[in-house]
């Protein structure tokens, strides 16, 4: 397990990248290649201190700490507009049974809120040369906006981000999608039931020729009802997440059953394919 | 000049309705689709938040937006519009502009802000 720190300083990115991204994909599984299904309790939508809005508590390390105490098995870091903290969870989470997905909340030309995920770090620090390109050149106002800051392996302060990072990229939800896909990663529309930033708010409707497979749901909403108000949303999958500002929020709201940690197991447990699956926490009305 | 101002005071009243095209004259709007110009106008709305005009606006109406999405077609069908007026030189999608010519809905811009261009508006009488 080790070695992840070894290949994260490798020189080489395209070898990097595949010892990464197999690495990771088999690590804390040790059943993995036995192909049965088992359960893990995920949340793909955690900010860190780097996300102007989230709480200063938010470190990687206290991240880790009361996901684990919370019974999670997954989680993905998705800060605004930037990823600058997810190499260093995933090095502080290698020793834990705690699974990190890398990932970014991206906010679209619509100011649309939109989840991207995927398999390997290097690939998301790629896209992240996408996203800082495509924002406006503003500077963040800590007064304002709160701090941006990025921690160490000690899960201590050590830098802080000049850009503004919670504003509108230049891309559109149909750009995003379309180079986060063609990068291998997956994109999953952020808290669609919410009254701003949220696809169904800002577009009226989903897209059509976008096929999302799946989307996120607030915390307490249960898709069913959700269906009732939007029936253009019938037949798509659901996902549920705590979207944590506060170490206080973080609480698993959706289980997968899935075969192993990756996109493409999550990708097959949207369609239940062979037994896979994902179960809501369903909240009372 | 006398006639236009009969005109306008008409149309205060609530006794013509105008239209697209002559709309398009007055205020000097660029015309990028604009398929039916012959709609008639009966007052406004403003917002950027699709769902919210989904809900408010009306038959006839104006639409002034920044929104350049594809999904404004579909929304200005729903409802309707006369018009959608893109304001401040927004962009709009090739794809939106593909589909309003498509759908027969007028897409109209201005380097007006929507404050601005509403301002005109009601100086001639669409209310």
């Amino acid at each position: 397990m080790g070695f992840i720190l070894n290949e994260m300083q490798s020189s080489n990115p395209q070898m990097n990248a595949e010892k990464y991204s197999s690495n990771y994909k088999m690590r804390n599984t040790p059943c993995s290649s036995s192909n049965k299904l088992r359960t893990y309790k995920a949340d793909l939508h955690v900010h860190t201190v780097l996300s102007p809005c989230a709480d200063l508590l938010m470190t990687p390390g206290n991240i880790i700490k009361r996901a684990l105490a919370s019974g999670l098995d997954i989680i993905a870091i998705t800060d605004h507009n930037s990823a600058e903290n997810v190499e260093v969870t995933m090095e502080l989470a290698k020793d834990t049974p705690l699974h990190v997905i890398p990932g970014m909340e991206v906010e679209s030309s619509e100011e649309v809120h939109l989840l991207c995920l995927f398999n390997r770090v290097d690939d998301l620090l790629k896209w992240q040369e996408i996203v800082y390109n495509s924002l406006p050149d503003l500077k963040n106002d800590e007064d304002y906006f709160g701090y941006q800051l990025l921690t160490d392996l000690n899960d201590e302060y050590a830098a802080r981000v000049d850009r503004l990072l919670a504003v509108a990229t230049g891309m559109t939800v149909e750009e995003i999608v379309d180079k986060v896909t063609k990068m291998g990663g997956l994109v999953i529309p952020s808290h669609i039931d919410r009254p701003y930033n949220s696809i169904i708010t800002n577009l009226g409707f989903i897209p059509p020729k976008l096929k999302f497979p799946l989307l996120e749901v607030y915390k307490g909403t249960n898709p069913q009802d959700l269906i009732k108000r939007f029936p253009f949303l019938k037949g798509y999958s659901f996902i549920k997440d705590s979207d944590s500002h506060y170490l206080d929020d973080l609480e698993p709201m959706m289980e997968f059953r899935i075969k192993k940690v990756s996109l493409e197991e999550i990708l097959l447990a949207a369609r239940e394919k062979d037994g896979r699956g994902i179960i809501l926490k369903q909240v009372k009305r | 000049m006398v006639r236009q101002i009969v005109l306008i005071k008409q149309l205060r009243k609530g006794m013509i309705v105008m239209k697209v095209r002559e709309l398009v004259e007055k205020l000097d709007l660029e015309v990028i689709v604009g398929k039916s110009l012959d709609k008639e106008i009966t007052g406004g709305y403003i917002g950027d938040l699709l769902s919210n005009v989904m809900a408010k606006a009306r038959a006839g109406n104006l639409w002034l937006t920044i929104q350049g999405h594809q999904n404004v077609v579909a929304v200005a069908l729903l409802t309707e519009v006369s018009a959608v007026i893109i304001v401040e030189d927004f962009d709009i999608e090739e794809e939106a502009v593909k589909k309003a010519e498509e759908k027969s809905i007028n897409i109209l811009r201005t380097p007006l802000s929507a404050y601005e261009l509403a301002g005109k508006l009601f100086e001639l009488g669409i209310k």
